[in-house]
């Protein structure tokens, strides 16, 4: 019985030459430096060996392919952390993208109809908070439902039609790059929004609390921590981003339609699972996750430029998932065998 | 030590991720591929002026992009494609995604772009989503040919228009006109509520029922969303609500083999007539077991043949697309583009217990 790890030992305590404290491990991401390292190994291998993926153009189509899927990982990487789930990411993303279509339709300012977007996301996710945090349902479940209902609504509102004739001047911009980069424009406010969250993540009580709570809920509130209302408006955090990336998915495919982004959630999970994050909660680091966003982009964009069939690509991004999930499985059943052989040796 | 060991980690994280931003940064800067300098001449170049005896070039790069992957008429499309490919002395892509959704297309037609594609064969998912990637392919000098599902007229160079809408409605609707008397309720067993082809024909076909078969009631149309199972329930739910239905048309591939197969084993085989559209491989033990009398289509092997053969003498400079230009599409013989840039394919074949075995698709 590995007990006496866990327990509340002063750093000062543990013996030197040991990378102990596995808490503090945990705050820094384990995988983040192994999925960095696969990612600019898989870029530069994809960079030398595939023709017209190193080039601009390809690029910003890289690029333009994930950040929806970066943008909603963010605050979905913290709704991971504490133990919970969010499925309905991907559902409140047609939802926004069908009321968006429905108010353009009806006249109203997009400068009026993106606020209100935005209100709409904050209101799915406080639903989502709601019942998780207030009724005490499991998130999963919780989700699961709201997946199914937001995107019924979603049909309500904008039935088998398509909105399509946004102002050219928005969409362009979507799409614009900066100067001859290839870099899409929009690169730049996400950038933003991931050094904030990391910053909220890793370096704040927050942060901390957030760990704290996927590790133990039961110790993170008997050490004060306000865990209900903490992951209450971590859902509604994460439906007012994901109405964020509804609006600009619209924009970006100048497209509004209810069926839009379907099945997007598996994606944005499978980068948070690849990045290092555990789905139990507790560990995992933001550059993990980000890293792992690029590094799902750029082997799908790499595979089909070789002509790999989307099945086998399919195929490819799950068992990539699997061997993700797996490894600090078989790693920490590793280091457990490990651990009783070394103990002896610990004063 | 500890704190050494985990900052060194996350420094390392941090590194990497600084290394990774700046491969994709120079990649970003450097880096020419096939079709990304060549393709805009060659862009300016075509829309000049037609030239109708110029020679097809022989190597040239299609794209065949059609909705998803694994749909049976689509496969049909791809082989006649594939023969007028060979014939052109081209070679032929066959790619595309997994999933019919709006914007999983685009993607791949970003990819053709980078690959530098000259001819791109397609058939939208959604009118609009794919139209800024096929802009970006024309500016990089692919030619672009929708067939089956159209986009915006702006975002592609030419339709290959199965049949007119006029002609695939009122075929339908005269086929089941003659099997029940011209007089009764009728139902509609449609693909998806968007899918932009099957709601035109169906506005058609009610207006044509209503000019034409004064006594036909359209009472219904459910959608099967091109799923078989989701199909075969529909049908079962149509017959449970409708006691009185004495026809269903179901203008899609997958929703009337569904259909058939329902009624094939339920009491109102040879009651309730059913029609719309199919492919004769699917639909044979239905008409020759009498639970179908007849139905439509067009031949989706020609509808991919003359797609690439207008892809091939749009990329030749033979035509521009401009309405009232002529070309020459192989063994189906000379084609005019109309209004809209739209070339039609022809009127849709009736298939039925007499020449339904003189066709394999």
């Amino acid at each position: 019985m590995a007990v006496d790890t866990a327990p509340a030992t002063p750093a000062g305590q543990a013996p030197a030459q040991r990378p102990q404290g596995p808490s503090r491990l945990r705050l820094l991401g384990t995988g983040d430096g192994v999925i960095t390292f696969v990612l600019v190994a898989f870029l530069l291998v994809a960079g030398f060996t595939v023709e017209g993926f190193a080039s601009s153009r390809n690029t910003g189509f890289l690029l333009l392919d994930v950040v929806v899927i970066m943008l909603i990982a963010l605050p979905l990487t913290l709704v991971i952390v504490t133990g919970e789930i969010d499925l309905s990411v991907a559902s409140t993303v047609g939802l926004t993208s069908a009321v968006m279509g429905q108010l353009w339709f009806s006249g109203l300012p997009l400068e009026l109809i993106i606020p209100i977007c935005l209100l709409l996301g904050a209101f799915l996710g406080a639903v989502n908070g709601f019942l998780v945090t207030r009724l005490g349902l499991p998130s999963l479940a919780v989700t699961i439902g709201t997946l199914a209902l937001y995107r019924g609504l979603a049909f309500v509102v904008l039935g088998d039609r398509a909105v399509a004739d946004f102002p050219r001047s928005w969409t362009g911009w979507a799409l614009s790059s900066i100067g001859t980069t290839g870099i899409p424009v929009v690169v730049v406010p996400l950038l933003v929004l991931v050094v904030l969250t990391g910053v909220v993540l890793h370096a704040t009580p927050i942060g901390r609390s957030l760990y704290a709570m996927g590790n133990s809920e039961d110790a993170a509130r008997f050490s004060g921590i306000g865990v209900e209302r903490t992951k209450f408006w971590l859902f509604v955090v994460t439906g007012a981003v994901a109405a964020l990336g509804g609006i600009y998915w619209t924009l970006r495919y100048g497209s509004a339609r209810a069926d839009n982004a379907q099945g997007l959630e598996l994606q944005v999970i499978a980068a948070i699972l690849l990045g290092g994050v555990s789905i139990f909660g507790g560990s995992g680091g933001l550059v993990g996750v980000i890293a792992g966003a690029l590094l799902l982009g750029s082997l799908r964009n790499a595979l089909q430029l070789v002509n790999v069939p989307s099945d086998v690509l399919n195929i490819v991004t799950g068992v990539l998932l699997i061997i993700a999930v797996v490894t600090p499985q078989v790693a920490a059943a590793v280091r457990g065998r490990r651990r009783p052989r070394g103990r002896p040796a610990a004063p | 030590m500890t704190s050494f060991l985990t900052s060194r980690r996350m420094r390392g994280g941090l590194t990497g991720v600084a290394v990774a931003a700046m491969v994709l940064t120079t990649a970003a800067c450097g880096g020419t591929t096939r079709g990304e300098d060549e393709g805009s001449d060659a862009g300016a170049e075509a829309t000049a002026s037609a030239d109708p005896d110029a020679e097809i070039p022989a190597d040239l790069a299609f794209a065949f992009l059609p909705k998803q992957l694994n749909n049976p008429y689509f496969d049909i499309a791809a082989e006649g494609a594939e023969s007028a490919v060979a014939e052109v002395e081209g070679e032929l892509n066959v790619t595309g995604p997994s999933e019919a959704s709006a914007s999983s297309q685009v993607s791949y037609i970003n990819t053709l772009t980078q690959q530098g594609a000259e001819v791109i064969l397609t058939s939208a998912n959604d009118p609009n989503a794919i139209c800024s990637a096929l802009d970006q392919a024309r500016s990089g000098g692919a030619k672009v040919v929708t067939f089956d599902s159209d986009t915006d007229p702006e975002c592609r160079d030419l339709f290959i228009s199965q049949a007119t809408s006029e002609g695939i409605a009122q075929a339908q609707i005269d086929i089941m006109a003659e099997q029940i008397g011209g007089s009764g309720q009728v139902a509609i067993l449609s693909a998806t509520a968007n899918a932009t082809n099957q709601n035109a024909w169906i506005a058609l076909m009610e207006e044509y029922a209503a000019e034409e078969y004064p006594d036909m009631e359209i009472v219904a149309t459910v959608y099967g969303d091109d799923e078989d199972e989701k199909s075969f329930q529909e049908t079962q739910g149509l017959l449970q609500t409708y006691p009185d239905l004495k026809g269903i048309i179901s203008p899609t591939t997958v929703g009337i083999a569904a259909a058939a197969r329902y009624l094939s084993g339920s009491e109102y085989k040879g009651q309730v007539a059913l029609t719309g559209l199919g492919t004769p491989n699917q639909m044979r033990e239905f008409v020759k077991d009498g639970t179908v009398t007849a139905f439509a289509l067009w031949n989706p092997e020609e509808l991919g043949y003359l797609a690439a053969y207008a892809g091939a003498a749009l990329a030749a400079g033979q035509i521009t697309g401009e309405e009232g230009e002529t070309f020459e599409a192989g063994e189906l013989g000379e084609y005019t583009i109309e209004a809209d840039g739209t070339v039609v394919l022809g009127e849709p074949t009736t298939f039925d217990a007499d020449n339904i075995d003189d066709f394999d698709f």
